[in-house]
């Protein structure tokens, strides 16, 4: 089965029901991306499919049906994403378990929304668990994100 | 901060010794190691008796931090500490947790262990806490926990980077001819009068061959160039971009992957499992029989999962209460002589003035469920069990008892045993608990040669964690001429540190101060005050939880307190003022007051506002918080926080831990607890253990104070107060006293 993550093929050989979390993990080594909870109510295991933010934890390998973004394409340590950019920046991150699935899902809001509202954000993130408490400062950071995203300068 | 330190300051001697390509700055100690640990030295590291805190050589600097990272911060803040005095831009160093040693034992952990409060700064008490610390350094325990690192490792840390400072400031004057005196260092160069920069790279292989000067000075607050300015986390980028790698991350050539379920109840008899359909399974290699329980060992995470989904097991029973009704009962009946687990408080003489008529007398029950600590990072360690060596690749609070325990189960010498401490996607105390990494040697053990990594799914974590322990309060008072005479705390509850150390060491005598911690601990001038704790036997395994005892008995205390002073005709925020005798524990009070504009418990209709104070960990706090009452029910809007951990030594991640605790306070406070029905948690997963989520985050405000005693940490004390302050809110809201958690049992929140 053919796979697009991140911009590459990729050829995997699996059941068809292995849930993509652990294709990207294991079979990709694509290890940024977590399991938490394996009943998509955690979060941790968020990546773009087709633009949008999924459970890679609930979608089976066989039905994924669009291009693959994980957190590894999202952008990097050296070329940050500006979503990223705005979470080093407000400094979000405690054991950093949850935030590869916290930045795919605020990713996936600015894509839809340019300026959400707090009501908004605490709406579409309250499907990702943190459980340091990092959330205000996952607010701020979306706020940040949001302005750098319209002002340019990514 | 300590009262003489000098002579402290002998007891951090920095030594030095030639690595290849230069110099490795850190502690070498005559002394043996204990408890069976032992120093472990790979030739490409530091070999025999120097334990590093900092390597310098051709191929760069690395800052090596013992205490382990679990989204406290430690890592950087460790690096921090050496990078204020050595010089260096720790964001271009190498940071290491560095190979498990006793040396880098934990001694600040005696303090909250000592049967003073910690408002006690008496020479008793220094003393008592002295030969604690003195304890800790003998047995040689490297464990990060209890709020303790920064404590621990402020001077510890600060003059390893000082020394190496020095030292390599001589080998530049030696070489260059010039007085030590007429250099300086900047940004990992020693600048020659002449204004040339010399890496410190380049100084290394000499600076080996210099003595390190034994009484260097630190540098005053006034002089930090990082210390106390908001520092970017070492840590930032890695965690923000996911190439930070964890335990669960861990991968080497050749491994396989595995899973385990066991008997629903820790130490619960397996009768018998049938895995015939499992073992055809694809990608199954083979299936491991552990004692109370199964491993599949498979190519992949998912197909062992998948696997031991088709396993029929047998189970027998538990080995304790089969029911949370039956566990309730033990503590309702706990308060018998034989649990007597210690009286704390006893002060002035409690049972006469209750047997005295006059006043008037309130009594309550309190009440806390067990919780898991369910970190976001499930349960997971790699093993690979060879002929002459044991690897061990996990993420854990105390690498010397994983070292230990895996040498017992494999049999092998300790020294053979290697730990690759990772960072830990969480922990709150669970990851001071090593079951898991025990299964895994197992595992590795009937799977040689191979490095098997073994990863528990949601649902096995959340039953096996070492729950915080369920616990009663029931608490009486006087009050007399609106005053409180007197306050009584009974609490029954396992003792979280007996039921751990039973398991992973040795169980300590009574008593468990943490048992009664947040009730015989706090600052108040009650002329009778009394805190007795019993602690019942053979319950569920339990183990410490952010902020221990104090998450528990911080609610019975503080709420109650709030009921007499209501009772009382007391404003309940100038009240604890006038009760509190510890100087920096008013100051917070008086501080919250300030920040929150504190004008009493009402706020208009349908809002209500409660406040609540808690001393845990050293660390005075109290918080301040809002409520309105919806036609949903309660939201909990603004949350005001002061505290005094003394010196804050990283704003950003000062923030961090004080806002990330109240989340978890609050979180807990409403929505979450583990409740039993045939020995198991009927809890499974994150759907029925909600914690806190976005959209139920009130606003955080904080102040810091910095008068504290000494330097602690705050990686937990922000917890304790956060149940307390909603409950009395919710109370100046409704009218309605709420003493049981989770509060959602009661009442409504959006």
């Amino acid at each position: 089965m053919k796979l697009k993550v991140n911009g590459s093929e990729y050829d995997v050989n699996t059941e068809l029901d292995t849930p993509l979390l652990w294709v990207l993990r294991e079979d990709l080594g694509l290890v940024g991306t977590k399991y938490g909870c394996g009943i998509a109510q955690c979060g941790a295991c968020t990546v773009h499919v087709g633009g949008l933010a999924v459970r890679s934890c609930q979608l089976a390998v066989g039905e994924v049906g669009g291009e693959i973004t994980t957190i590894e394409g999202l952008g990097t340590p050296e070329a940050p994403h500006p979503v990223q950019a705005a979470w080093i920046e407000e400094q979000v991150a405690q054991c950093g378990y949850c935030q590869s699935g916290q930045i795919m899902q605020a990713a996936s809001l600015l894509l839809t929304d340019k300026n959400p509202s707090d009501e908004k954000i605490d709406r579409v993130m309250s499907g990702n668990l943190c459980r340091c408490g990092t959330y205000p400062r996952i607010r701020s950071a979306i706020h940040k994100a949001a302005k750098s995203i319209a002002g340019g300068d990514a | 901060m300590s009262e003489n330190p000098s002579m402290e300051r002998r007891r951090f001697l920095t030594g030095s010794i030639a690595i290849a390509g230069g110099v490795a700055f850190g502690v070498i100690s005559p002394w043996k190691p204990a408890l069976g640990q032992a120093t472990q030295g790979s030739p490409a590291q530091i070999p025999l008796a120097l334990t590093p805190f900092i390597r310098i050589s051709s191929a760069g600097i690395t800052l090596i931090g013992p205490r382990t990272d679990m989204g406290q911060g430690i890592a950087s803040t460790q690096a921090y500490l050496v990078a204020e005095e050595l010089d260096v831009d720790p964001l271009k160093c190498e940071i290491s947790p560095g190979i498990p040693d006793p040396i880098y034992y934990n001694a600040a952990v005696a303090d909250s262990l000592a049967p003073f409060p910690e408002y006690d700064h008496s020479a008793a008490a220094e003393a008592a806490r002295k030969q604690g610390q003195e304890g800790f350094r003998t047995a040689g325990l490297q464990v990060t926990g209890g709020s303790t690192s920064i404590p621990d490792m402020y001077d510890r840390l600060r003059i390893a980077g000082a020394t190496a400072r020095e030292t390599i400031k001589l080998a530049a004057a030696k070489r260059h001819g010039v007085s030590v005196d007429a250099l300086r260092t900047d940004d990992g160069h020693v600048v020659l009068p002449s204004g040339t920069r010399i890496s410190y790279e380049s100084l290394a292989d000499a600076a080996a061959t210099i003595q390190p000067p034994a009484n260097v000075e630190l540098r005053k607050s006034d002089q930090w160039r990082y210390l106390g300015k908001r520092l970017m986390r070492t840590d930032i980028v890695a965690k923000s971009t996911g190439t930070q790698s964890y335990g669960i991350d861990a991968t080497a050539d050749g491994m396989l992957y595995a899973t385990v379920r066991t008997h629903p109840a820790w130490g619960g008899e397996m009768l018998g499992f049938d895995a015939t359909r499992a073992e055809k399974m694809p990608g199954v290699k083979q299936i491991v029989p552990l004692e109370n329980g199964v491993a599949v060992v498979a190519d992949r995470t998912w197909r062992a999962f998948k696997a031991m989904q088709t396993i029929d097991f047998q189970w027998g029973n538990g080995t304790f209460p089969k029911s949370s009704e039956a566990l309730w009962e033990a503590l309702e009946n706990g308060e018998r002589p034989e649990l007597l687990e210690g009286k704390l408080r006893d002060d002035g003489a409690v049972d006469e003035v209750f047997a005295s008529v006059g006043g008037e007398t309130l009594e309550a029950e309190y009440r806390v469920p067990y919780l898991a600590h369910a970190p976001l990072e499930p349960m997971n360690a790699m093993v690979r069990v060879s002929d002459d060596q044991v690897d061990v690749w996990t993420g854990t609070q105390i690498p010397g008892f994983v070292q230990a325990h895996v040498a017992a189960v494999t049999g092998k010498p300790v020294e053979q045993v290697v730990v690759h401490n990772h960072t830990m996607g969480g922990s709150f105390g669970r990851r001071l608990e090593d079951e898991h990494v025990k299964q895994a040697a197992l595992i590795a053990l009937a799977v040689k040669n191979t490095p098997v990594k073994m990863t528990w799914t949601r649902e096995e974590d959340m039953s096996h964690d070492f729950p915080r322990p369920a616990q009663l309060g029931r608490l009486r008072g006087r009050i007399e001429d609106r005053k409180i005479r007197a306050l009584d705390v009974t609490t029954i509850g396992s003792s979280a540190v007996r039921s751990w150390l039973g398991r992973v060491a040795e169980a300590p005598p009574k008593p468990d101060v943490l048992q009664m911690a947040g009730a015989w601990d706090q600052p108040f001038n009650i002329p009778n005050y009394r805190v007795t704790g019993y602690a019942p036997e053979g319950l569920v395994p339990t183990t410490t939880h952010r902020c221990p005892g104090a998450n528990a008995n911080g609610f019975f205390h503080d709420a109650f307190l709030d009921e007499l002073l209501h009772e009382a005709e007391q404003d309940p925020l100038e009240a604890r003022v006038a009760l509190c005798h510890h100087d920096a524990s008013r100051k917070v009070l008086e501080a919250v007051g300030e920040l929150s504009s504190w004008r009493g418990t009402h706020l208009g209709k349908g809002r209500g506002r409660g406040v609540a104070f808690v001393l845990s960990h050293g660390v005075p706090v109290a918080e301040v918080i809002d409520v309105t009452l919806t036609d949903r029910g309660v939201r909990i809007d603004d949350v005001y926080v002061a505290v005094d951990s003394g010196a804050v030594l990283d704003p950003a991640n000062f923030e961090a831990q004080v806002t990330g605790g109240v989340v978890w306070g609050l979180g807990h406070a409403i929505n979450a607890e583990l409740t039993y029905e045939d020995y198991a948690p009927t809890q499974t997963n994150f759907h029925a253990y909600e914690c806190l989520r976005m959209y139920q985050t009130p606003r955080i405000q904080f102040v810091a104070l910095e008068n504290n005693f000494k330097i602690r940490g705050i990686g937990e004390p922000t917890v304790a107060p956060a149940a307390p302050a909603l409950a009395n809110a919710i109370f100046a809201a409704t009218g309605k006293r709420i003493r049981e958690l989770p509060l959602n049992k009661h009442i409504d929140f959006v």
